[in-house]
C-alpha cells in the first residue's frame, strides 16, 4: 500500500514538474518573441521617427510631409527592384538597389522642397510650418499617384533572400533582424554625427539658440539644407526598407506618420535618444499586448504616450524651456 | 431697331438653343453615377478592378455587345455616360458627394460602394433623393438587417455568407479539427467575419472548438510581425483571416516569409485577390476564398467566358472578385430596366428589380433576401495547388446560396445562433 502511494506521489510529481516545464517553456518562448517582435517593430519606428525628430530639433518644423519621404522611398525602392529582378540580375545587389534608389528620390524630393519652398518660409510660426507641409503632404500624395498610378508595386524578393532562423521553436525572417542593424547603425551614426563631428557640433549650436549661432557666423541656411535633406533620407529609407515586406499602395506614407507622431512626442520632439527609447517602448508595449492582450494593442501605444505626457509634458528626452517673448 | 438692340434677343435665343441641344443630349442618355475607391489603400487591389470591370461591361452594352441572353443597346435604349467619384474620405464625404451626383449631375441611378461604412451612410439619403442605388462590393449585412429601403438593391451577398461557408468547409475537410486561431482587421469587417466563423464553427461542433488566440490588428496596419508570432506561440489546427486587398499582401508577404503558411492551415476567405500578385508565396494547401463564385471559381457560362478574356486582353491582369461584383451589379441593372419595359419610371425598374433572378458572369444572382433587395449566390471554397507551375485548386466545394445566406428577414446571429435554421445545404 504504501509502496502504491509513493509510487502514485512519485508519477503526479513527475506530471506536475513535466507541466511546469512545459508552462515554463510557453511562458519563455512568449517572453522570447514579445523581447523579438518589439525590437523589431522599434528599429521600423525608429528609422522613421530618427527623421522627423531631427528636422524638428533643428529647423522647429513638425514636418507633416514625412509620411510622403517615406511612401516615395517605398515606390522608388519597389519599382527599381521590380525592375532590377526582371533583368536577371545578381539577387544579392537587390538590397543596394532598394536603398539607393530610396535614398536618391529622397534627397531629391528634399532637396527640392526646402529650397523650392521651404526656405522662404524659414521663421514663421510652428503652426504655420505645420499647415505648409500639410499641404506639401496633399500635393505629394497626389504627385505620387500621377508617377506610380495607383496599382500595388512589390519588391518582395530581398524579404524571403536572407531566409530564416528558428528560435525556441519560433520562426523570424532574416529581413527583421537586418532592420535592427540597420536602425542600430543609424543610432549610431547620428549619434557620432552630432557628438564627435565638427558638422555636428554646429548643428547642437543651431538647435540650442538659432540668432546666436547666426551671430557667431555659423551658416543656418545650409544647415537647415543638410538636416532636411537627412531627414527625408532616412524617411525615404524607412519607406524602402519597409517595401519587401507589403504591396506599395497610394496611402501608406498616412499610416505610419501618426505612428512616428506617437514615438517623437513620447521620446521629446526634436530628441534622437527619445526617438530611440521612445521606439522601444512603443514596439516593446504592442507586442506585449498583442501576445497577452491583443484586445487592447491600438490603445496601448497612446496609453504610454499620455502617460508619458502627463507626467512630462515635454516627453522623455526634450529639455524644458521657457518661451522667450 | 439698332442692331445692338438686338444682341440681348440673339443672346437669348443661343441660350434657349443651347439648352435644347443639351437637354436632347441628356435625353439620349443614361447618366449612371459610379462611386469607387480611386485613391487611398483600398484603390489598386478594389477600387481599379472595379472601375476598368465598369468601363468594360458599360463599352459593351452601349455597343450591344454582351453575349446572350443580354441584348440591346445601352440602358433603356440610352447610351450609358459613367461619372465616376472617388470613394475615399469617409462616410460623411460619401453622403455630400451623393448629393451632388443627383442634383448637380442629375444622375439617373448610382453603383458603388466597397466599404461598409459608406454602405450604411448611403442608403437614407437614397431614400430621401429617391435615386435608385445599387451597392457593389460591401459586406455588412447590417443593411437591409436594419434597413428597409425601396431605392437601395445590393447585386451581392454578404460577408456572413463567407465566413459561414469557411465554417462548414473547414468543418468537413480538416481532419480531427480541434482548435482555430484567427487575424482579422481591427473594425465592423474583421470582427463581424470571427464572429460569424467561430459562432458558426461552434454550432456545427456542438461548442467542440477551442479558440487559441484572436488577433484584431489595425487596418492597413501593415506590419504583422508580433501578430505571426502570436499564432505560432498558440498554435491552432486553422487560422482564419478575412483580410483583404493589400493587407492581405502584406500578410501573406511576411507569413510566408517566416513558414506561417507551410506549418497551418490557413483559411483566407477574400484572399482571392493575392492570386494574381502573390501566387507563387502561397503554399499548396491554403484555402482560398473569392467572396463569391468568383475568379477561378467562376461556373463555365459564355457570360464568364467573354468577362474574362476581355477584361485579360484590356487590362492585362484577370479579373478578381471586386470586377466580377461591379460588372454583376451594372448588368443587374440593366437587367432590372430591360425586364421593366421602354420608358420605364424609376418605380417600375424597381418593381421588375425586386426578386429578380438574373445570370451574371460569376453565375445566379438571386434578388430574394431583404425584401427583394439583397441578392443571394453561392459560396465556393478550394485548396490551391499547382500543376507544372500553375495554380489551380482542389477540393473545390460549392455551398448553395440557401446553405450560407441567412433566410429573409432573419439576422445573421442570431439565425447561427439558433443553429442555421432552414438552411438547405444538399
Amino acid at each position: 500500500m504504501t509502496r502504491h502511494v509513493g509510487r502514485a506521489e512519485l508519477s503526479l510529481c513527475s506530471l506536475l514538474r513535466a507541466f511546469g516545464a512545459k508552462v515554463w517553456d510557453v511562458v519563455m518562448t512568449q517572453l522570447l518573441a514579445i523581447i523579438i517582435d518589439g525590437v523589431v517593430y522599434a528599429s521600423w519606428l525608429f528609422i522613421i521617427a530618427a527623421g522627423l525628430t531631427l528636422i524638428y530639433g533643428v529647423m522647429r518644423i513638425l514636418n507633416m510631409a514625412h509620411g510622403s519621404f517615406y511612401a516615395i522611398g517605398a515606390y522608388a525602392g519597389a519599382g527599381m527592384v521590380g525592375w532590377y529582378f526582371s533583368t536577371g540580375s545578381v539577387p544579392w545587389l537587390s538590397f543596394a538597389v532598394l536603398i539607393g534608389a530610396a535614398l536618391i528620390a529622397g534627397l531629391f524630393i528634399g532637396l527640392l522642397i526646402e529650397r523650392g519652398l521651404l526656405r522662404f518660409m524659414y521663421g514663421r510660426n510652428e503652426v504655420v510650418m505645420i499647415l505648409v507641409t500639410y499641404a506639401i503632404l496633399l500635393i505629394l500624395e497626389d504627385a505620387i499617384k500621377l508617377i506610380w498610378g495607383v496599382e500595388p508595386y512589390f519588391a518582395y524578393q530581398p524579404y524571403s533572400l536572407l531566409g530564416r532562423t528558428k528560435l525556441a521553436g519560433l520562426s523570424f525572417a532574416n529581413y527583421d533582424f537586418m532592420l535592427i542593424v540597420v536602425s542600430t547603425l543609424i543610432g549610431l551614426a547620428l549619434w557620432y554625427g552630432l557628438n564627435r563631428t565638427r558638422n555636428g557640433k554646429l548643428l547642437r549650436v543651431v538647435i540650442h539658440d538659432r540668432e546666436i549661432a547666426q551671430a557667431l557666423g555659423i551658416n543656418v541656411s545650409r544647415i537647415f539644407t543638410i538636416t532636411f535633406l537627412i531627414g527625408a533620407g532616412l524617411g525615404a529609407l524607412a519607406g524602402a526598407l519597409t517595401a519587401p515586406g507589403l504591396s506599395v499602395v497610394p496611402g501608406i506614407g498616412i499610416e505610419v506618420i501618426v505612428l512616428a507622431f506617437a514615438v517623437v512626442v513620447i521620446g521629446g520632439l526634436g530628441s534622437v535618444s527619445g526617438a530611440l527609447v521612445g521606439a522601444l517602448i512603443v514596439g516593446l508595449a504592442r507586442a506585449a499586448a498583442v501576445h497577452l492582450y491583443p484586445e487592447v494593442e491600438l490603445f496601448v501605444i497612446y496609453a504610454v504616450m499620455g502617460l508619458v505626457l502627463a507626467i512630462r509634458p515635454q516627453g522623455l528626452f526634450a529639455v524644458a524651456s521657457a518661451r522667450k517673448i | 431697331m439698332r442692331l445692338d438692340s438686338l444682341k440681348p434677343l440673339s443672346l437669348a435665343c443661343a441660350v434657349a438653343a443651347g439648352t435644347l441641344v443639351t437637354s436632347v443630349q441628356a435625353a439620349e442618355e443614361y447618366k449612371l453615377g459610379l462611386v469607387t475607391f480611386l485613391s487611398g489603400a483600398a484603390s489598386g487591389p478594389f477600387g481599379i478592378p472595379a472601375k476598368n470591370a465598369a468601363d468594360l461591361v458599360i463599352d459593351a452594352i452601349n455597343d450591344g455587345t454582351l453575349p446572350a441572353p443580354i441584348s440591346g443597346k445601352g440602358i433603356d435604349g440610352r447610351q450609358i455616360k459613367p461619372i465616376y467619384v472617388d470613394e475615399a474620405g469617409g462616410a460623411t464625404k460619401q453622403t455630400a458627394e451623393y448629393r451632388n451626383l443627383v442634383d448637380r449631375e442629375g444622375v439617373d441611378s448610382i453603383v458603388g460602394y466597397i466599404s461598409s461604412g459608406d454602405c450604411l451612410a448611403i442608403p437614407p439619403v437614397a431614400e430621401e433623393l429617391k435615386t435608385l442605388t445599387v451597392l457593389f462590393d460591401c459586406g455588412t449585412p447590417r443593411v437591409f438587417e436594419e434597413g428597409d429601403y425601396k431605392y437601395v438593391f445590393r447585386s451581392h451577398s454578404t460577408a456572413s455568407m463567407d465566413n459561414i461557408a469557411a465554417a462548414r468547409y473547414i468543418n468537413e475537410t480538416v481532419d480531427s479539427l480541434k482548435s482555430i486561431s484567427g487575424i482579422n482587421q481591427n473594425y465592423s469587417w474583421g470582427h463581424d467575419s470571427w464572429r460569424d466563423f467561430t459562432e458558426t464553427l461552434k454550432v456545427l461542433r456542438s461548442g467542440d472548438i477551442e479558440i487559441t488566440t484572436e488577433q484584431f490588428p489595425k487596418l492597413f496596419a501593415g506590419q504583422y510581425g508580433a501578430e505571426i508570432s502570436a499564432l505560432m506561440v498558440k498554435p491552432a489546427d486553422v487560422v482564419h483571416t478575412s483580410f483583404w486587398g493589400g493587407d492581405t499582401d502584406a500578410l501573406v508577404l511576411q507569413a510566408a516569409a517566416r513558414g506561417l503558411l507551410e506549418d497551418n492551415q490557413m483559411i483566407f476567405t477574400a484572399g482571392e485577390t493575392a492570386l494574381n500578385s502573390l501566387g507563387e508565396h502561397l503554399p499548396d494547401g491554403v484555402i482560398i476564398g473569392a467572396r463569391g463564385p468568383f475568379g477561378p471559381f467562376a461556373p463555365e457560362s459564355e457570360l464568364n467566358t467573354w468577362f474574362q478574356s476581355e477584361f485579360t486582353k484590356r487590362f492585362g491582369t484577370p479579373p478578381t472578385y471586386p470586377a466580377y461584383h461591379m460588372a454583376q451589379a451594372v448588368i443587374g441593372l440593366k437587367l432590372a430596366y430591360d425586364k421593366a419595359g421602354a420608358d420605364a419610371t424609376t418605380e417600375q425598374v424597381i418593381d421588375a428589380f425586386e426578386y429578380m433572378e438574373f445570370e451574371g458572369p460569376g453565375g445566379k444572382v438571386s434578388m430574394n433576401r431583404g425584401k427583394g433587395h439583397q441578392a443571394a449566390t453561392e459560396m465556393v471554397y478550394g485548396r490551391l495547388t499547382r500543376s507544372n507551375g500553375e495554380i489551380g485548386f482542389t477540393d473545390v466545394r460549392r455551398y448553395a446560396a440557401d446553405c450560407v445566406n441567412p433566410p429573409e428577414g432573419a439576422i445573421t446571429e442570431e439565425w447561427i445562433k439558433a443553429g442555421m435554421p432552414g438552411a438547405k445545404c444538399d
